[in-house]
């Protein structure tokens, strides 16, 4: 029998879960279990500069390899610097446990110094959360924590750990539970047959067919299943801003993004389908457009985890709860054994339609001879890197130009936040990426203005040597926000320029790093490929691109699918 | 439209906080709640009446049944059901008061449970309009406190909601 503290017990359980990797930042009510980190060399322990960027970096690592993240911090604003982080996780559905110190138990209420309710304060923006009471209880937390953050929809779980329950004098028999069971969480494990059924006779059906897959197949790992599925029925396929991925981009049955900075043909294919199979996606308002005006000819399958996600915000006639892969596999068995096929004849001019559609827009931009182009870096990006690397935006016009130009085929490899829109989530969560995947190209696409906001971690990924390369879209403005005020409010710019914006290149070699300045267009491609060929080094690229740009297409605010600005003068 | 929803709920600190942090979190209203536990003592039992659209209904139970400490729940108000609440009023009798405010106890189903010479306390169970009737009847101007529990439900028949 053996026996542990509790500070002992949780990295033991740690290191039974198979966690490799954990993120954090010490401080005194975590100070027993940063002990225990230090008594073994099993998990390896990243120091970040800033909370946040700790739980943004786990983050990287969840949506990157498909398994939960791990943070570790203390009381108080150790706890309440994780929050951005968590609820950037929680509205991604990203799998997470993060271990929160808090005051010993006695304090508990009484404010003490460095408390906070983390319980109370995480509880809106986490899957679960839970504390620990009894020091002999850790082990069973952990699973259970592990168990709950990547099962069914994922999500964050935080742990609340009062200092006491890891005191280095009190020891407890140590076994680290197989299984949790819990009556009152039992995930679906597959669809219904009955509405599975119903649906592929629909899907057969259908005459102007679309699927729109969302990051719920990503997470669901169901892309294979996916991908197989709409090549036997030769449907288009347009997939969500967090579904990039799940299908290859290059490939002619891909219409690309849908929604506000959707493509055309995406947008107009699902304006005027008759049917629409939606797979592990949301129906987010930055998808639909005005609800009220979705869609109206379309029947609509659901496929989701989660049933409160379906009929949320648009109603589902063929609602499927279950996981997507399972759900997804079944259709395909249906589909292969049906006795009817879809109508070629319909099929062909539906298509017929949908390249019209694709020829009309083609995601064009026009081209200066002098000004650098931000779409025209994120292309030739995507061109030197063959489509391969892992891509970690931030947020703002950038990230749109990057899910919009950088040509994905394969899934976990472009990483953003989708739900919350977190400026300062890319280099954190490119630094996730890159630790684990070190032989991989890893870029993070951002703005002057997200870097800022976690720069600090420049200082990490020196202490670490994490080779990112960050390439900074350098509109010298708060680009979206910008565009947004010409659009809507006369293109008065409140608080939307940045004024003094600090010499990157001076910045980065003072935390030990390599800066490059491109603003001149003909040394953008041989300087990119400079940046690119130092593989052990982090490159910072601070490229000047147009400061005037606007992303486009971009859905008309209150209108129907299809009603769109494609540039600054032409609205269809 | 009104709604009873009975909730079985792992009976654990933190868990009321997180049905309650639901409703205001997603914009859902709450008429009344309801909680304590069951026979079972790892158990409560909360009920929780609300209002809404059959679309915002079908959310609330949705999202409801999402918190990990919801074992089971059912909206009652899909089916018959028996809901009953309780009442404690205090009135101000005095005089010619006192007979007048005994029959109204007498006609729905009261009972005078303390007294003084200037104040009867009343107890009324029933369901909800029940006991705002009794207010109406013996009217407002009179009613010195109120103190409701809010409502508590089953469904009929051989229904029932365990594990
Ligand atoms: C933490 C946070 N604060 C504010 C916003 C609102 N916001 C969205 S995009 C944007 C501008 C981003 O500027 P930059 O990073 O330079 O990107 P650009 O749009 O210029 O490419 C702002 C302020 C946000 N998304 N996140
Ligand atoms: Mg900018």
């Amino acid at each position: 029998m053996e026996l542990l503290s509790g500070a002992d017990m949780l990295i033991r359980s740690l290191q039974d879960e198979g966690i490799e990797n954990i993120y954090g930042y010490p401080g005194g009510a975590a100070l027993h279990i940063y002990d225990a980190l230090f008594r073994q060399d099993k998990v390896k322990h990243i120091l970040v500069r800033h909370e946040q960027a700790a739980v943004h970096m786990a983050d990287g690592y969840a949506r990157a390899t498909g398994k939960p993240g791990t943070v570790l911090v203390t009381s108080g604003p150790g706890a309440t610097n994780t929050i951005t982080g968590i609820a950037t996780a929680f509205m991604d559905s990203i799998p997470m446990v993060v271990l929160c110190g808090q005051v010993a138990s006695s304090l508990i209420g009484e404010d003490a110094f460095q408390e906070t309710d983390m319980i109370g304060v995480s509880r809106p923006v986490v899957k679960h959360n839970l504390s620990v009471r009894h020091p002999q209880d850790i082990p069973e937390i952990i699973r259970k924590a592990y168990y709950i953050a990547s099962t069914g929809r994922p999500g964050p779980v935080v742990v609340d750990i009062p200092k006491d329950m890891t005191s280095p004098n009190e020891r407890y028999e140590y076994v680290y539970p197989k299984k949790v069971k819990l009556r009152s969480y039992n995930p679906a494990i597959r669809g219904h047959a009955g509405q599975i059924k119903k649906a592929v006779d629909m899907m057969l059906a259908a005459r102007r067919p679309v699927i729109y897959a969302g990051g719920g197949v990503i997470l669901g790992k169901a892309t294979e299943q996916l991908t197989e599925l709409t090549r036997l029925l030769g449907y288009p396929l347009t997939n969500t801003l967090m579904g990039i991925g799940c299908y290859p981009c290059s490939d002619k049955q891909h219409l690309g993004w849908l929604g506000m900075h959707g493509t055309y043909e995406a947008n107009m294919a699902m304006h005027h389908s008759d049917l629409i199979l939606a797979v592990g996606a949301r129906f987010d308002d930055r998808v639909t457009n005005a609800t009220e005006k979705f869609c109206p000819g379309a029947r609509i399958i659901h496929i989701d985890i989660d049933p409160a996600s379906i009929s949320k915000t648009v109603e589902a006639d063929v609602p499927i709860v279950g996981p997507v892969d399972a759900v997804l596999k079944e259709m395909l068995s249906l589909v292969k054994s049906a006795k009817t096929e879809p109508d070629a004849e319909a099929l062909a001019s539906w298509w017929k339609q949908i390249d019209e559609w694709r020829a009309f827009h083609g995601m064009r931009y026009e081209t200066s001879p002098e000004v650098i182009k931000p779409q025209e870096v994120v292309e030739m990006l995507s061109r030197l890197t063959k489509g391969e690397a892992f891509v970690a935006s931030d947020v703002g016009q950038h990230q749109m130009f990057a899910a919009q130009y950088y040509k994905f085929d394969r899934p976990n490899r472009w990483i953003n936040s989708g739900g919350l829109g977190t400026m300062g989530f890319g280099f954190p969560a490119a630094m996730g990426v890159k630790l684990t995947h070190p032989d991989d190209e890893v870029l993070c696409i951002t703005g002057e203005g997200s870097i800022q906001m976690n720069i600090q971690e420049l200082s990490t990924c020196k202490q670490y040597d994490i080779p990112v390369k960050i390439i900074n879209l350098n509109n010298q403005a708060l680009g979206m926000v910008k565009q947004w005020q010409d659009m809507n409010y006369e293109s008065r710019h409140s608080q939307s320029y940045m004024e003094s914006l600090p010499d990157f290149i001076k910045l980065v070699e003072a935390y030990g790093h390599v800066g490059m300045r491109i603003d001149r267009k003909e040394d953008l491609e041989p300087k990119l490929k400079e940046a690119l060929a130092m593989k052990d080094k982090l490159v910072f690229i601070d490229i000047y691109v147009d400061r005037f740009e606007h992303v486009y297409p971009m859905q008309v605010a209150r209108g129907s699918m299809k009603d769109m600005w494609l540039s600054k003068t032409e609205r269809v | 439209m009104r709604r009873i929803i009975s909730v079985l709920l792992e009976n654990e600190p933190g868990a009321l906080s997180r049905v309650v942090g639901l409703f205001s979190q997603r914009n859902y209203n709450i008429e009344t709640l309801t909680v304590a536990p069951t026979e079972d003592e790892t158990l409560s039992r909360l009920t929780v009446t609300t209002t809404g659209s059959d679309k915002v209904i079908e959310q609330i139970t949705k999202q409801l049944n999402k918190l990990i400490e919801v074992v089971k729940l059912v909206d009652l108000t899909e089916g018959s059901h028996i809901e009953r609440e309780l009442m404690l009023v205090k009135l101000k009798a005095t005089g010619s008061q006192r007979a007048e405010i005994k029959r109204t106890v007498d006609i729905f189903r009261g009972q005078i449970v303390d007294v003084t010479s200037s104040v009867y306390t009343v107890q009324l169970a029933g369901n909800s309009e029940k006991l705002d009737g009794f207010i109406q009847a013996v009217g407002t101007s009179g009613v010195l406190e109120v103190v409701r529990t809010g409502v508590s439900g089953i469904a009929r028949g051989e229904k029932v909601l365990s594990l």
